[in-house]
């Protein structure tokens, strides 16, 4: 036998009092961005928000230009105490959970479709393709002719800009899963769907997860579009009808509230993307 | 199994003349494979047999077709033109240069990609208690080190009880020392499994130390055949190891140094031939 198997595996023991010991090492630059830090992302929307404030309150930006943060809040109080703003809110994230739904669905079908077949590639890829450079505006009236103005429109356009991104990302991290795990499918002796399941799916699931960050911003992106150009409730609609009573407050609150869910959203979306890829070792770490 | 007590045995470059016969014992039988990349050449007729349980090296320059003739065993080599008669067994293995693990999943689920018995989990935990990995089940493969990912592969291949283990260079890209490690531990795993077993190497040494018999192969054809004696291979027989050494290298066009310094740290110094 050789030696190196037999020998039991000990943990070696670490000192208690290791952090109070000397400590003397040279210190190379460190060229990789160092270490995580909890809640580090909250400093740049947090200093931008303390921008606002202190130009508000020190009367270098003109309210009637852009109202101060507390009149938003306050503005955000009366539209809560009278139910208003949930109201229009639920409305709005029904209307971008429901697109977001589909267009993940959508998406993630057609670029595996794509990227599992010669055929499928040759008969999806070109018209998606087509689909990206047609900007998501210029087909709301079509949309509009085909749907009428309800729900399924506002969803269907929300779709629309969520899937290319979703498609995009997965079929690109599909395209770019190694050969070599191909082969070792192949050698293991992997059936067709337990290769999706073992090697696809997790090796596209990097590229998914960019894609979803890119779908969750536009989905709100494409729900501001179609809700200020015809809607009669939704954040954008409130936002809207602020804009003909002159009413810059609401207006505010409304860009804070999109912004506010937009950075929810993408911080929900990268926590499960941490969790789910904690097998990458990369320079986010 | 295959050795022959005289040590060093030439065995002619095409060593059967009757395949039927001989290849229904055989684990392995290649008749007369060609393939080649474009108008290239790369194997040019390649005549082999494996007896179940033998362990064969498959030397030879970078560039000869060793790794084609492997792929071409493994069925990994679709798109290449060619044509000859192969036959493998049911269950092969194959141990590539890289470990090969897949990096999103854990090194049990690794052991056990592909795996569809119920039971499954428990022999991926014997085997990888047996490359001495006991308690790394839930570890990523990035956090192990080379040779441990390599054991992991060893384990992956064995878990199968292959009948033929095709192996491509996988010691190549680990250090001497844990190297040194890995060949005693393949010769463990081969003694208890016994396993064909097709190595592709570009170490001589490795093959002596290692194989019952040395293929090499050279521009696409087997150039020699040796039988590789057990004192030879345990360097018992120092001089019979030399001689084996030189024979090989001379026939891979490197030419010996005179004095030769000792393969094994363990190696009395060669007396003379």
């Amino acid at each position: 036998m050789s030696a190196v198997l037999d020998r039991p595996a000990v943990e070696p023991h670490l000192d208690p009092d290791l952090d109070k010991r000397d400590d003397v090492r040279p210190t190379g630059k460190r060229l990789g961005p160092g270490r995580r830090r909890r809640l580090a992302w909250l400093l740049g929307p947090g200093a931008l928000l303390a921008l606002w404030t202190v130009t508000s309150a020190t009367g270098i930006l003109d309210p009637r230009i852009l109202s101060e943060p507390w009149t938003v809040v306050a503005t955000a109080g009366e539209l809560i105490a009278d139910g208003r703003f949930q109201e229009n809110l639920a409305i709005s994230a029904q209307r971008a959970g429901l697109g977001l739904f589909f267009g993940i669905v959508v998406g993630a079908t057609l670029a595996l479709l794509a990227g599992l077949s010669r055929i499928g590639e040759a008969l999806i890829d070109g018209p998606v393709q087509i689909k990206r450079a047609i900007p998501g505006l210029a087909l709301i009236p079509l949309l509009i002719l085909w749907f009428g103005i309800d729900e399924t429109m506002k969803v269907l356009t929300i779709t629309l800009g969520v899937f290319v991104p979703i498609y995009l990302q997965t079929h690109a991290g599909l395209r770019g899963i190694d050969l070599r795990y191909v082969e070792l499918a192949q050698t293991v002796g992997l059936s067709r769907a337990g290769f999706i399941r073992k090697v696809v799916l997790p090796g596209a699931l990097p590229g998914f997860f960019l894609g979803l960050r890119f779908a969750v911003t536009g989905a709100w992106v494409s729900l501001v579009v179609v809700e200020q150009i015809n809607a009669t409730s939704g954040i954008g609609y409130m936002m809207e009808l602020a804009r003909t009573y002159g009413q810059t407050n609401i207006i505010v609150l409304g860009l804070a509230v999109y912004g506010i869910l937009g950075l929810l959203s993408d911080g929900i979306v990268r926590f499960i993307e941490r969790k789910a890829l904690s097998w990458q070792r990369t320079l986010a770490g | 199994m295959a050795a022959h007590p005289g040590g060093l045995t030439a065995v002619a470059s095409r060593p059967l003349t009757n395949p039927s016969a001989d290849a229904a014992k055989a684990a392995v039988s290649v008749r007369d494979v060609v393939r080649s990349f474009g108008p290239k050449g790369v194997l040019n007729g390649v005549d082999l047999d494996i007896a179940p349980g033998e362990f064969v090296a498959l030397l030879g320059p970078s560039g000869c077709g060793k790794s084609t003739l492997l792929r071409a065993l493994a069925g990994l080599d679709h798109d290449v033109r060619g044509s000859g008669v192969i036959s493998v067994p049911d269950r092969v293995s194959v141990v590539f240069q890289d470990s090969r693990l897949l990096p999103w999943d854990t090194v049990l689920g690794n052991v056990t990609l592909g795996l569809r018995e119920h039971d499954a989990e428990s022999r991926a935990r014997r085997a990888l208690a047996e490359v001495g990995l006991a308690g790394r089940e839930k570890a990523w493969p990035h956090e192990l080190s080379g040779g441990e990912q390599q054991r992991v592969a060893l384990a992956r291949s064995l878990v199968r009880e292959p009948q033929l283990l095709l192996a491509d260079e996988p010691f190549g890209a680990l250090d001497a020392l844990t190297r040194i490690r890995m060949h005693g531990l393949l010769q463990d795993l081969v003694a208890a499994h016994r396993p064909a077993v097709l190595l592709v190497t570009h170490d001589v040494d490795e093959a002596i130390a290692l194989a019952d018999r040395i293929v090499v192969l050279d521009h696409g054809r087997i150039a020699t055949v040796r039988t590789v004696a057990p004192g030879i291979a345990s360097s018992a027989d120092a001089a019979g190891h030399e001689a084996l050494r030189r024979d090989l290298l001379t026939g891979l066009g490197v030419e010996a140094p005179h004095a030769p310094e000792p393969v094994h740290p363990a190696q009395p110094a060669a007396v003379g031939r």
